[in-house]
């Protein structure tokens, strides 16, 4: 009988394993095994610890020692050095980029000590394949208690009290679309997982599901005995296998154990879950469209009214929450509205994931309390910016999100602030940009996004936004006219105004927002066809100094246009006509004599 | 329903709870611009598709701007259709559709006719004022019957709930994304590849040109041209009650004799009628009724029911959709190609010249029938029955290319003997017509009594699906009606799956209201009115007429003893009888 005194956990979420952290797994069970300390070292696969920057990760319980960018052929010292030994394996500890110093103990981490963990609570904690140490964790104890002891009102008024908002991006009261699908009455209502992650920085569902997937299955549970639904669909894209494979064994166990299917735990209370698979569209995360192609047509969405709660899927009253919002709700029932509500600002309650990326140290996922100020997420969670350069703005909610600047660095994160800001909560992507960044460019990079991601039904979206990102060319490429920069400003005022889903109606939002804040880059690139961030090749001209230049035709060499001319030992030029600004000359120069501008 | 009150511009309406705020507008007398809806409540055609967003309004407390052909008007609701941000967004939508439209006006098959075009100019657009210009390209697509131009299509996604919410077929779904979002049958297969049964009535629907007929109009002109050919045209029956539309006149309005005088002073050398071919179609179909109806009371329980086989959407339709009831549709060909097969053979033997001299043009309210002329069971060793098929839009651009003022002529008679029928062979232009003209022989044949009443009031109307008993001297025939090939489905499934209602004979028309709706008719734009107008115009002319059954035609008479012998004889079978062919899905 194994008796553990210590844990060592191995994150298996997708980055991870793509990083054969499987293969670390299974070295540190053989050394473990070859130590004979099978009975005393439990070796765990694990969900996502979110810090994806460092991975793979390997954490020791009970100490809490946190191994970072771990390979298959660290476990043998692992194991000998910090199990049998007790020493740890410092090189293979994790350096604050700030303080330059080890820190063992995740605990002690930056990355940790501003998150509060409640949809990510057991995620890089318990084997999610195991639905043993799910119920361990309190698991399904919230779906007894509500079937046992609680009236379908009694959970929704807990949801409603708790002041917990869709996490997808709309931040629809939950309680609230919970209680009006409970009040229509069908002869078959339906809950349904919007599993349709598309925002491409974001993948806080994913590692849910890969980490936790018994959460979701049992708040879409709860959520099906609140508004008397004994079918749950998730709606979850194709490209995210382990999530699916995860997703699968989880409902299977629970229908095992009677926690899904008929006569749950002896209630009377049937529920079942099954999956659909979507493509991979943009525009299926938008709850109509998600219907739509669960029901095997084009994946687009209709105008609301009728909202899924009185007709969703095949008609009938359905209500669409998305995992994130799911994973909460377990523990609110457990902990109680009061909890939850103590949580977070005014009128965001709880906790937020966000998956921080670009230019920042720590790219991972993170989970921070409603209010938390972007410096916090920036600096403190987030270790800066890479490479230390300077902070330019931070592009949140995904691609039809806005640009926040270093005047919003204080701003506490919330739906209502994010908003206020231009920008919006969506799905909890955050990508930091530095001064590198063109934020034209940037705004063209998302428009070209959801042009393409646009289903094409209604016309501001399906050619506004072609015209917008047409435009957008334009001024990058130096071509641009002031007259441009009102034509933007219609446009995107009127999509907004007049596109039918959330996806034309938020497609502008980053022109507008880069609008306002970073005009002077436009009228830069119109005015002096120059782009300060030095992005836009069109814009740019690379210049030898004569001063500088010692004629070492090096770059003559690595030219692949033949753009470069002169004479040993003197001066060269660059022919701009012939230059197709790869900046092959710029790297080579050992003798700064080649400048952009 | 209670009602509810709105305010609109200021005005205050009530109007029944579910009404649109579309609906709401139009009580209030402000007539807000649409383009993507289209509200054919009597055929069950309602496009709210919400997709061009032409007609958003301002409703206050509301945070955009709301499309106000699909969202419901809620008790207290202020709406405001003209402020300036109204006026803004639906200026701007409207560049936008523009900036990604061909812009070859001058030579579109749809000018005049075009919804987009009518909208550009009652907003006063004078520019486009934005500066892409990236145009959605996607390739031409022409069937016998139509032409996709796809790079005009605005996604009002019209036809396409016409092809799968009405028709029932299923030819056509949006496809690809965003820019270059499309409407095309699956895998992007040619239209004439696929169910598609060329009824047209997406054509007959879609706001701008993309979707038009395949025009034959230069073709006639280039027979009439020929010296060596003699060139006959046909024209069916619902084309006089609405090719006058073309020229001005109201709906409904009937100008048979003008349109003959017309064909005439295009060079037409004999002007027939559509309607003797009718009158032939219900001898022949009536006759294998009856003997049908012999076999089926003598216990062959598969005799019946029948199915009229004159129209050949449907008979498309009946061929991909329904392959295990084939043998049920009548044998008799349709009046288009009875009367080809009897111009080529019977006529131009008495004019004693080969058929290959003989140019036989059909005027049709129709599409498909451009398709079925084509079909090869309908030619001899090459040469077709029918040569050139062109729509009532299209002789009306003929007649207006020739410099005739179709109102100002004087009424003339077809000729004879193909240009003389009876009201029940006009009465084939609308739903029910068929059937009734059929019962109207088959009576008196079959009881030998002449009719007490011949108006079979039970058959008529305009509800897509209609079942009615008809008392034949004490037999009671159930007699199924349906126009549309959605009703049409729901009426063969019935029948398919143990016809419990025990039909015995079936009509079916492809069009909602029947060929009076066809999709080679002038355009409705929308107002069913004009459908009822012409369905009234029919009826009016079969009162009118002196004979009204078509065993009584004496043209009729006189072909069987001359020239084809009996209904359903030898000659009767190898001219005016065919056979279906299983069509595979895709």
């Amino acid at each position: 009988m194994a008796n553990y005194t210590m844990h060592m956990l191995v994150c298996s979420g997708t980055g991870c394993k793509s990083a054969e952290s499987d293969l670390i797994t299974a070295n540190l069970e053989k050394y473990v095994a070859e130590a004979n300390m099978t009975d005393e070292v439990q070796v765990l696969k694990t969900g996502c610890f979110g810090f994806c920057e460092k991975g793979p990760v390997v954490k020791i319980l009970p100490d809490n020692t946190f191994y970072v960018q771990v390979t298959p052929d660290d476990a043998e010292e692992i194991v000998n050095e910090h199990i049998i030994k007790g020493r740890k394996v410092e090189r293979l500890l994790f350096v604050d980029p700030k303080t330059e110093k080890m820190v063992s103990d995740s605990k002690k981490m930056d990355f940790y000590k501003k998150q509060l963990r409640i949809a990510l609570r057991n995620c890089g904690l318990i084997d999610p394949d195991n639905i043993d140490e799910y119920i361990a964790r309190d698991g399904y104890h919230a779906l007894g208690m509500a079937l046992t002891e609680m009236t379908p009102q009694d959970v929704i008024k807990v949801v409603k009290d708790s002041g917990l908002r869709g996490r997808g991006g709309g931040g629809f009261p939950t309680g609230l679309k919970w209680e009006i699908a409970s009040k229509n009455d069908a002869d078959q209502k339906y809950v349904v997982c919007n599993a349709d992650e598309g925002d491409p920085g974001a993948f806080m569902d994913r590692s849910i599901l890969e980490g936790d997937p018994h959460s979701v299955v049992e708040a879409m549970a709860i959520c099906g005995y609140s508004m008397g639904a004994t079918i749950g669909k998730v709606y979850i894209r194709a490209e995210y296998p382990l999530a699916i494979k995860r997703l699968e064994k989880a409902i299977e166990d629970a229908r095992e154990y009677g926690l899904l299917g008929k006569d749950i735990m002896g209630t009377g209370f049937d529920f079942d879950i099954e999956l659909t698979f979507g493509a991979g569209a943009f525009v299926c995360g938008e709850e109509t469209a998600l219907i739509h192609s669960m029901e095997g047509e084009r994946g687009e969405p209709t105008t609301k009214p009728p909202f899924p709660a009185e007709s969703g899927y095949w008609g009938k009253p359905t209500n669409v929450n998305n995992v994130e919002t799911f994973a909460n709700v377990p523990v609110i029932l457990l902990k109680g509205a009061d909890w939850f509500s103590s949580i977070g600002s005014e009128k965001s309650k709880g906790t937020k994931v966000f998956a921080l990326a670009g230019k920042i140290n720590n790219v991972g996922l993170i989970e921070v309390p409603m209010g938390t100020t972007l410096r916090e997420v920036i600096y403190d969670i987030g270790g800066g910016i890479k490479d230390g350069k300077k902070f330019k703005a931070v592009q949140t909610g995904g691609p039809s999100g806005g640009c926040l600047t270093v005047d919003d660095l204080d701003t506490p994160i919330d739906y209502e602030n994010l908003i206020a800001k231009g920008s919006m909560m969506g799905s909890g992507g955050m990508i930091v940009m530095d001064e590198d960044d063109c934020m034209p460019a940037v705004a063209k990079f998302y428009l070209e996004f959801t042009e393409e991601e646009s289903c094409g039904k209604c016309t501001p979206c399906r050619v506004g936004t072609k015209r917008l990102s047409e435009l957008l060319e334009l001024i990058t490429d130096g071509k641009g006219k002031m007259e441009h920069l009102d034509e933007l400003k219609r446009l995107s005022r009127v999509i907004k105004d007049t596109a039918l889903c959330g996806l034309g109606q938020t497609a502008p939002n980053p022109v507008l927002s880069t609008m306002e804040a970073f005009w002077d880059e436009y009228i830069a690139h119109i005015k002096d066809g120059r782009c300060p961030a030095g992005q836009c090749t069109n814009l740019l001209q690379y210049i030898i100094s004569e001063a500088k230049c010692v004629g070492c035709t090096a770059c003559v060499r690595v030219c692949p246009t033949n753009a470069i001319t002169g004479t040993v030992k003197k001066p060269h030029v660059i022919d701009q006509a012939k230059c197709i600004k790869c900046g092959a000359c710029y790297d080579k120069c050992k003798f700064e004599a080649i400048s952009k501008q | 329903m209670s009602d509810i009150k709105v305010v609109i511009d200021n005005k205050e309406v009530l109007v029944p709870s579910g009404s649109t705020i579309l609906d709401a507008t139009k009580k209030a007398g402000v007539h807000v611009p649409t383009l993507c809806h289209l509200d054919l409540h009597d055929t069950k055609m309602v496009n709210q598709a919400a997709s061009c967003r032409v007609c958003v309004v301002e409703v206050d407390g509301r945070r955009n701007l709301a499309p106000s052909c699909a969202t419901p008007a809620t008790n207290g609701m202020v709406v405001r259709t003209n402020s300036m941000r109204v006026l803004e967004a639906r200026k701007t939508v409207l560049e936008l559709l523009i900036s990604d439209h061909p812009k070859d006006c001058l030579s579109c098959a749809k000018a005049g006719e075009c919804e987009l075009q009518d909208l550009a100019e009652r907003c006063g657009l004078r520019q486009i004022g934005i500066t892409g210009d990236a145009q959605s390209t996607y390739k031409k697509d022409i069937t016998r019957s139509l032409i996709r131009d796809m790079d005009k299509c605005i996604m009002c996604r019209r036809c396409e709930t016409m092809c799968n919410t009405v028709q029932e077929v299923g030819a056509l779904s949006g496809i690809n994304r965003g820019f270059n979002a499309v409407i095309s049958p699956a895998f992007e297969l040619p239209m004439g590849e696929t169910v598609c049964t060329h009824c047209g009535q997406c054509v007959a629907v879609c706001p701008t040109g993309a979707l038009t007929e395949n025009d034959a109009t230069w073709e006639v002109v280039q027979a009439l041209a020929d010296p060596e050919k003699v060139v006959v045209v046909q024209t069916a029956p619902a084309v006089r009650v609405a090719i006058g539309e073309e020229f001005g006149r109201e709906p409904g309005s009937i100008v048979t004799g003008q349109m003959v005088t017309a064909l005439r002073q295009l060079g037409f050398d004999h002007v027939f009628d559509t309607d003797f071919a009718a009158d032939l179609t219900i001898l022949e179909e009536g006759t294998e009724l009856l003997g049908r109806l012999e076999a089926f009371l003598g216990g062959d329980a598969k005799a019946l029911p029948i199915l009229t086989s004159c129209c050949p959407a449907w008979v498309n339709f009946i061929e991909s959709q329904f392959p295990e009831l084939i043998d049920i549709p009548s044998t008799a060909k349709s009046p288009q190609q009875m009367f080809g097969a009897i111009a080529k053979t019977y006529f131009a033997e008495k004019l004693n010249i080969p058929r290959e001299k003989m140019v036989v043009v059909s005027v049709m309210p129709c599409l498909a029938k451009k398709y079925e002329a084509t079909r090869k069971e309908f030619s001899v060793d090459g040469n077709p029955d029918i040569d050139i098929v062109i729509s009532t839009r299209e002789l009306g651009q003929l007649i207006k290319h020739a410099n005739i003022e179709l109102t100002a002529l004087e009424e003339t008679e077809f000729d004879n003997p193909l240009g003389m029928s009876t009201g029940a062979g006009v009465i084939f232009g609308t739903t029910g017509g068929v059937i009734e003209a059929a019962v109207r022989t088959a009576y008196e044949v079959y009881t030998k009594k002449p009719l007490p009443k011949i108006d079979f009031e039970e058959l008529r109307g305009f509800e897509g699906v209609r079942v009615a008993a008809v008392d034949v001297d004490g037999l009671m025939l159930n007699i199924g009606i349906a126009h549309g090939l959605g009703n049409a489905r729901a009426l063969l499934t019935e029948v398919r799956d143990g016809n419990p209602r025990n039909l015995h004979a079936i009509e079916v028309m492809a069009c909602p209201g029947g060929c009076i709706g066809g999709a080679g008719q002038p355009y409705h734009h929308g107002n069913s009115d004009i459908i009822k107008k012409r369905q009234a115009a029919i009826y009016q002319i079969d009162k009118d007429m002196p004979i009204r059954k078509s065993h009584e035609n004496p043209a009729i008479t006189e072909i069987y003893e001359a020239y084809l012998g009996k209904p359903m004889g030898e000659l009767s079978h190898k001219l005016l009888h065919t056979h279906y062919h299983i069509k595979d899905k895709v």
